[in-house]
């Protein structure tokens, strides 16, 4: 008996309870566990809206379809624009920063480990009270109501004369707490990357994750706060009486315009830009050779960051602006096309010469670079105004967005999963259902925003919950629901593979893809104070030196 | 409704351009595709290759140059063909010939108002050719009652705004008669999808026709007389106005001459008794969250308010 006393006593000592476990990751300061809460919890929110857009898909599929009254499809879209912007990429994009900018550049966690689970907690309740207003949005009103003012929440949409109840209430807090995490989260990647960088790694030889990450986070200071701002001054207006949006007491409905894509528009970049940071990693090691134009890559980034603040107004074509002002906003949009493109090239010159490899990760960084050229070809498109005046506001639009969003940032971070899950689990993800999820992803994603843009051209507004036939939308609908169907069971394939690989997976090891930059010097998963001890850089590949001692990278540079 | 088959100047120039921009984009699309086409292909791992790493490039500042520069004279001369169009359109001067229109968008229908020819109208507009020869383009003045809404007819002109504390103009010049399609292009609450949008260029002498017809006052047909009854002394008079009576509501449609339209509830369905009908029982059954209560009448009182509707010619 007492011998079993000692082995349950010993047990409890080696495998924590299920209880300590949750413990230790609520209250958890750890900068990997954050990164993969954050991740997690994107997961989740990703699956959710996921599900919106079917809901959305299957009304359009015909019509005159009845499949959901207009007023919960104008739900659905509302809360899958919010909900895939506000609480899948932002913390996703957030959670690979908190989990690779310290490994990568030699620290043992952020600048504020504090700040940095407040951050996280504030994201998710965000998420929790956006959600909860299925339940309590109407208020007084009587049945719980999502928020039903489309993700840009145009005023007077949400003056209490047009949205009663409490439902819009819900979107304003949910969005300002989940900012205010934001906020704390990019403080701390600056202080992070600015101040705890190891020895030797100057800012020219930090892995350009770091300094893309450094821009992204400064962008967020920049932009997050008028949205913020704006929320407030929206809440004064809808509990304390302002008239800043209420139009029907003298405010202005386009102060609200301003104010949203001031956030709005730089929120493209600041959830692009760590897309390019995945593709700058994960394109070099593919093509066995450094970043083509390290520098350019650089300064194009820090680039785009200060034109994107300059070209809010472009969303608001339509409003009846002058024409300098339509002018002035067409130039700067055309111009933030340049460092773009010079990216895109960059990648190409990388790819040059190179041998690629068509790992997974790979496969979906070659996806993304051509569909996110044909993205930035439309915007070019709509940064003339005159042709933004037919394509705005039109399934166009919808389809250029989600090219950028789903054809650009969705297949990077597939990228950076396939890339760096070896590293967080120790585990490989299956090739086989890697190359399987990109092919049916593909497809579904074709199939679903290629036709749409054609529906734009055909003058199918979006946010319509149905259609009238016979205006050659029909035919374009029907394959649009199907792709989105295929893409859900791509989805499937993918989450299943995150599943099963995680015990099923080939062992990683610490270096699997024979990579470059200091996450891949230490074990997968790395230990918890990530580095015995500190390293010290001479060059931008650390592990390439190590690799080639008889010619290292730091002669070059 | 493609906005590949412009019908009028400003729809017309906005062609060009963007036929201009397509064909840009679609160069320098081939142009970057092929080179990533061509070095995935050429510069992939072979068997022959394994296990030697290719010659480490850094960069080349020439090269970067080269793609830097040449973005630059795209952007430019993208930039000068759109500015150019911007001000075509945007600046063009109003010729006296003009016909002048006030757009006002409601929850969720329109309202078109021809100040100068004392006639009110809803949800289909007309206007009439412009010839070139005898230029009358239609300019119109576009408010909003309530919430954001934006005008779009693909044809005739790009989208603008209507919006709440602010004057928005738009222009267009019809070249061709016919019916042309649009709706409403901003998220304006439950029933945007239904904010449908017909215009109707009429000939110059079939737009005056109209215009003449418009302008009387509500037929009185007293076969319809208990119908009417219905209507003055239900609520409809509080928001609807048919002229010549006591009924002069403003937040609904103008019925004076609603049987001169071919469609009800802005283009939700068509104008037939039956569906005038089905609209005046039960307004959601034909347009969910449409603004119209349904005023619980009796079937008689329905029969006698239909007749009355379709007296109104």
């Amino acid at each position: 008996m007492s011998s079993e006393v000692l082995a349950m006593q010993s047990a409890r000592i080696d495998e924590p309870t299920w209880i300590e476990t949750l413990h230790g990751w609520v209250t958890t300061v750890d900068h990997k566990r954050i990164g993969l809460l954050y991740i997690l919890f994107a997961l989740l929110f990703l699956v959710i809206a996921g599900v919106e857009a079917l809901v959305i898909r299957i009304q359009l599929m015909y019509p005159h379809n009845d499949f959901v009254s207009p007023q919960v499809f104008n739900q659905m879209f509302t809360m899958h624009g919010t909900t895939m912007i506000f609480f899948v990429a932002m913390p996703i994009l957030f959670g690979f920063g908190n989990y690779l900018v310290p490994l990568m550049i030699g620290a043992r966690d952020m600048a504020f480990p504090r700040l940095n689970a407040f951050s996280f907690w504030l994201s998710a309740l965000g998420g929790f009270l956006l959600y909860f207003s299925f339940l309590g949005g109407g208020g007084l009103y009587g049945a719980g109501a999502a928020p039903d003012v489309g993700w840009w929440a145009y005023a007077p949409l949400t003056a209490r004369a047009f949205s009663p109840g409490s439902s819009s209430d819900y979107w304003t807090i949910a969005v300002l707490v989940s900012g205010f995490g934001s906020i704390g989260t990019a403080v701390n990647l600056v202080a992070t990357i600015v101040c705890m960088r190891c020895p030797g790694m100057t800012l020219t030889r930090m892995p350009l994750l770091a300094w893309l990450y450094l821009t992204m986070a400064g962008m967020v200071l920049i932009a997050v706060t008028p949205l913020s701002a704006a929320q407030i001054m929206l809440l004064i207006d809808r509990y304390l009486g302002g008239h800043f949006f209420d139009t029907q007491a003298g405010g202005s409905a386009t102060l609200w315009m301003h104010f949203f894509w001031i956030f709005g528009h730089p929120e493209v970049y600041i959830l692009i830009i760590p897309c390019f940071a995945f593709m700058s990693e994960i394109i070099p090691v593919f093509s066995r050779k450094p970043i083509f134009g390290y520098p350019v890559m650089v300064a194009a980034t820090v680039c785009i960051a200060f034109v994107s603040m300059s070209v809010w107004a472009h969303h608001m074509f339509t409003i009846g602006m002058n024409s300098y002002a339509n002018s002035f906003f067409a130039i700067t949009t055309m111009a933030v096309g340049v460092p773009t493109g010079i990216k895109i090239f960059n990648w190409l010159g990388t790819m040059w010469g190179g041998r690629i490899q068509f790992r997974t990760p790979m496969l979906f960084a070659i996806g993304f670079l051509f569909q996110f050229l044909i993205a930035g070809l439309t915007g070019v498109m709509m940064a003339s105004a005159p042709f933004d005046w037919q394509l705005s506001l039109s399934y166009f639009v919808v389809a250029h967005f989600h090219y950028v969003i789903v054809g650009g940032i969705l297949f990077a971070l597939f990228a950076a999963f396939y890339y760096w899950y070896p590293k967080v689990t120790g585990r490989m993800l299956s090739e086989r259902l890697g190359t399987l999820h990109f092919w049916l992803f593909l497809l579904g994603f074709h199939l679903t925003f290629d036709p749409m843009h054609f529906a734009g051209l055909l003058g199918m507004p979006r946010r319509i919950y149905t259609y009238e036939p016979g205006r050659g939308w029909d035919a374009i609908n029907l394959i649009v629901s199907v792709g989105a169907l295929i893409q859900a069971v791509a989805i499937v394939i993918f989450v299943a593979n995150l599943i099963v690989s995680y015990w099923k997976g080939a062992r990683a090891g610490k270096d699997p893809w024979d990579a470059w930059t200091l996450e891949w010097s230490m074990s997968s998963p790395p230990p918890a104070y990530n580095f015995a001890s500190i390293p010290t850089v001479a060059s931008r590949r650390p592990l390439w030196d190590l690799k080639h001692p008889e010619d290292p990278d730091s002669r070059y540079e | 409704m493609s906005i590949f088959a412009p019908a009028s100047t400003p729809a017309q120039s906005i062609f060009d351009l963007s036929m201009f921009v397509l064909s840009v984009t679609a160069v320098i699309f081939i142009v970057v595709a092929t080179l990533l086409v061509y070095a995935i292909v050429k510069f992939r791992a072979t068997p022959e290759n394994a296990g030697r790493e290719p010659a480490q490039v850094y960069g080349s500042t020439q090269i970067e140059l080269a793609w830097t520069i040449t973005p630059v004279l795209i952007v430019l001369v993208l930039f000068a063909a759109t500015a150019r169009v911007i001000h075509a359109i945007q600046d063009a001067p109003q010729p006296p010939t003009a016909v002048e229109v006030t757009v006002i968008g409601h929850q969720f229908w329109w309202e078109y108002r021809y100040p100068a020819l004392g006639v009110v109208t809803a949800n289909e507009l007309h206007i009439p050719v412009s010839e070139p020869s005898r230029p009358r383009p239609t300019f119109l003045q576009l408010l909003s009652a309530d919430t954001d809404h934006s005008f779009w007819i693909p044809e005739l002109a790009g989208k603008t705004d209507l919006i709440p504390n602010r004057i928005n103009r738009l222009w267009m010049d019809p070249h061709r008669r016919g019916i042309f399609l649009g709706q409403c292009a901003q998220y304006c609450g439950t029933q945007h999808a239904k904010m449908l949008q017909r215009v109707s260029v009429d000939t110059p002498e079939d737009f005056d026709a109209w215009v003449r017809a418009q302008q009387q006052a509500a037929a009185r047909d007293e076969s319809a007389v208990a119908g009417r009854r219905v209507f003055e002394t239900t609520a409809c008079i509080n928001c609807h106005t048919v002229r010549g009576t006591a009924a002069n509501g403003r937040f609904g449609p103008d019925l004076t001459h609603l049987m001169s339209r071919a469609t009800i509830a802005s283009g939700a369905a068509e104008n037939t008794p039956e569906n005038l009908r089905l609209w005046l029982k039960d307004p959601d059954g034909i347009k969910p969250g449409s603004l119209m209560p349904a005023m619980k009448l009796s079937e008689v009182e329905l029969d006698a308010l239909v007749r009355y509707m379709q007296s109104l010619r």
